[in-house]
């Protein structure tokens, strides 16, 4: 139990709180990350609510929705991995997160998709944009926004997928046990808050003005 | 030098003999007393590149024509030194290097949380400062330090995307050093240390952390969009993409304003320390004073407008702005009342860390009390973009934050180095630089009020006597800051030995040896009374 125990702490219960409060102060910084970002989606929304409006419907609702349900259940197989990690069995904890990490692939194929879509239909912006009419130009910064929320959360499902890996990786040889495994809890945290920023996403930019 | 490590032997038992004396002992050294060395160096190396850049402006504003350089040249002269000296010095400042040899010490632990994340974080501060050495190697960059848009991202033939990167990297080391305190603040206090016992210094570290964690994600992912937007014309803030400049305004100022913050809190922490130690008193009102920081950190947020007054913003948001602006000078005037009323009977004595924490009550209430004609609507629209805006935020920048920084270095400097320095050299530094901070930039006021626009390298005739005047005191503060490294140097040669505690002051880290051994302290230390007990200890003794 010692062996896990840094030697400027006190003791376990410490350095897990250390560990712990560290990780949710990340996620706080990282809310404000995505954060400006949002609020620049919503101001410029604000002033083009039509070419926003026309942009949401140019993306690919149902490749979202999918990617949606794909993330969610990610998260609640990656909750069941920590709690059989408290249980002690070690092995289907470490195959709940390798699935884990495998649905984060498939998020990410999912997507890649939908921007390969895009480039055939001419969305990208200064890459190949082949859009005309009226809302053309606020659809474009519709479409700037898009890519740099979109690429940044992508990124962000790459890096946990790396670190879910590792994760997946260490319980195999049995690093963890009912009595430490706050590396895992802290990959669960960190994947977690790659769910939420896309629950905002979501309704965000595939959802508003689809219908309209 | 070795000669002296070995003879003399509290330094053989500290942290500077017992890690290793190799170069790579201290670039891979994960004691929060050797980064804060790390730190320390190399803020000073990026000072005295900042005031090159400052020497150089004052020297051209000698002349009314300003010969000396070209206008572009100016520019990017302006931009190196708000760059350097906003990113590269004061944030980093007292946090980095004060805070990082001091939060252990002082809450009685013997590392922060995340030893490691902290060496990180200063490599991380220097690939952002090799980002812009190469900036201004190969040409400079001439938006100034707030990197306006649409300027910066469509006009600006200058290096904006090195500057950008530079500044994006150092903003992460910043963040991770604000994460790494509040984690150690909350968890790895001693026995007995619970939160109204901790200093006032450990406090105004909380507070500006908790600014750096929130504040400084929204400059680096405004700076991530200017870059984008200059590679690949993503159009959010360029008006003839249908984007919105003054919204770019926005989010650097609901940095840049807490940014404020980030330089001022620990400095206030650490005036608060000198002043209860030079008056020998407990600090009058330590509750106001805590919730007064934590407070200015709060208020802080919600502040930014104050900025964009003439940028086109709603005037009833110019009006809330306004009123939250001098909503925020309540708790920062609490604060110097209770250091006044802390010096009132107290047995004051003068020496040099007194000397920069009374400079600083002086300085920092001109800075302030002229932050209130600023924050005011109707004299903004006069004063905005002239030299008054100029000498107000030196004076809380420099006179306050540079001062307390100084003087926070003296009077730490015995513990970090063990040895004592020239107490009449530093006094008469610190005098020369209160004397030289306001020849150089009293004269600005009266040039703002009078009308002279900043950011310019030529100016009528009717404006030289202050520029003079302004320029001599330049000088003047060169020297004192050229000073401290004269008898800092002599110290660390031939000064006699400190002892534990030089200044019988109160607070843990007075109680370990000086320089303190590699973990801190030989036992775990137990708090049994708040901070400050100088009473008690005089009426004991
Ligand atoms: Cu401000």
């Amino acid at each position: 139990m010692n062996a896990h125990l840094a030697e400027h702490f006190d003791d376990p219960p410490q350095q897990k709180e250390a560990a712990m409060l560290g990780m949710w102060a990340f996620i706080a910084t990282e809310v404000l990350f995505f954060g400006v970002l949002l609020a620049a989606y919503i101001v410029c929304r604000w002033r083009f609510p039509a070419g926003f409006a026309d942009g949401s419907r140019h993306t690919d609702l149902l490749l979202g929705s999918i990617e949606t349900a794909v993330l969610l259940a990610s998260g609640c197989i990656m909750a069941v991995g920590l709690r059989e990690i408290q249980l002690a069995k070690q092995r289907s904890a470490c195959l709940a997160i390798v699935i884990t990490a495998a649905l984060g692939v498939a998020f990410l194929v999912l997507h890649g998709m939908e921007y390969v879509d895009e480039y055939h239909e001419g969305l990208i912006p200064t890459v190949r944009y082949l859009q005309n009419g009226t809302d053309a130009d606020s659809m474009e910064v519709f479409f700037c926004l898009y890519y740099v929320i979109t690429g940044l959360h992508s990124l962000h499902v790459l890096i946990g997928v790396v670190l879910l890996l590792v994760i997946a990786e260490r319980t195999r040889r049995g690093h963890f046990s009912p009595h430490y495994y706050t590396p895992l809890e802290i990959a669960g945290l960190y994947w977690s808050l790659v769910d939420i920023v896309w629950i905002f996403v979501y309704p965000g930019i595939y959802l508003a003005g689809h219908s309209a | 030098m070795t000669d002296v490590f070995v003879r003399d032997s509290p330094l053989r038992r500290s942290y500077l003999w017992q890690g290793g004396h190799t170069l790579r002992s201290w670039l891979l050294s994960t004691d929060h007393k050797r980064i804060a060395l790390l730190y320390a160096a190399s803020i000073t190396l990026f000072f005295f590149l900042g005031a090159v850049a400052a020497a150089l402006m004052r020297l051209t504003l000698i002349d009314p024509q300003g010969r000396l350089m070209s206008a572009e040249t100016y520019n990017k002269t302006f931009t190196f030194h708000g760059v350097v000296m906003v990113w590269f010095f004061l944030i980093p400042s007292i946090p980095a290097t004060l805070g990082n040899f001091l939060v252990p010490l002082m809450v009685g632990a013997r590392d922060l949380a995340f030893p490691r994340l902290n060496l990180f974080s200063w490599y991380l501060y220097m690939v952002g400062g090799l980002f812009t050495i190469a900036c201004l190697l190969l040409g400079g960059v001439d938006t100034g330090w707030t990197f306006y848009t649409p300027f910066s991202t469509m006009f600006s033939d200058s290096h904006v995307i090195l500057a950008v990167v530079g500044v994006f990297v150092v903003g992460f080391s910043s963040i991770l050093t604000g994460l790494n305190f509040i984690v150690t603040i909350h968890t790895m206090r001693a026995p007995g240390m619970h939160w109204y016992r901790l200093p006032l210094f450990i406090w105004g570290i909380y507070a500006t952390s908790i600014v750096m964690m929130l504040a400084t994600p929204v400059l680096a992912m405004t700076l991530c969009l200017i870059g984008l937007e200059r590679l690949f014309g993503v159009g959010i803030f360029d008006p003839s993409l249908g984007g919105d400049p003054v919204l770019f305004q926005h989010f650097f100022w609901f940095y840049s304003h807490p940014a404020v913050y980030i330089m001022i809190l620990p400095a206030m922490g650490v005036v608060s320390e000198l002043i209860c130690c030079g008056a020998r008193r407990r600090i009058f009102g330590y509750r106001f004073m805590t919730w007064s920081l934590l407070g200015i950190a709060f208020i802080g947020f919600l502040v930014w407008g104050h900025h964009m007054f003439v940028a086109g913003q709603s005037m009833y948001a110019s009006m809330a702005f306004s009123i939250l602006s001098f909503i925020v000078a309540v708790p920062s005037a609490i604060k110097v009342f209770n250091w006044v009323s802390t010096l009132y009977r107290g047995t004051i004595d003068f020496h040099a860390p007194m000397l920069y924490a009374l400079g600083f009550i002086g300085l920092f209430m001109l800075g302030g009390l002229t932050g209130l004609f600023l924050a005011a609507v109707a004299l903004d629209v006069n004063l905005t973009d002239t030299y008054f805006v100029v000498a107000h935020f030196h004076y809380i920048m420099v006179g306050g934050s540079v001062m307390a920084y100084l003087g926070g270095i003296h009077f730490w400097w015995p513990k970090i180095t063990g040895r004592l320095y020239s107490e009449r050299m530093a006094q008469l530094a610190a005098v020369l630089m209160f004397i030289g901070f306001n020849l150089t930039f009293f004269p600005q006021y009266l040039l703002g009020y009078m009308g002279m626009p900043r950011r310019y390298h030529q100016y009528p005739p009717q404006f030289h006597a202050l520029n003079v005047l302004s320029s001599i005191g330049a000088v003047v503060l060169a020297i004192s800051y050229l000073m401290p490294l004269f008898y800092f140097a002599r110290s660390l040669r031939s000064g006699a030995s400190a002892g534990p505690n030089p200044w019988q002051a109160a607070g843990l880290e007075w109680m370990t040896s000086s320089p303190p051994p590699e973990h801190n302290f030989v036992e775990t230390p137990v708090v049994t009374e708040g901070p400050y007990a100088y009473h008690e200890h005089e009426e004991q003794a």
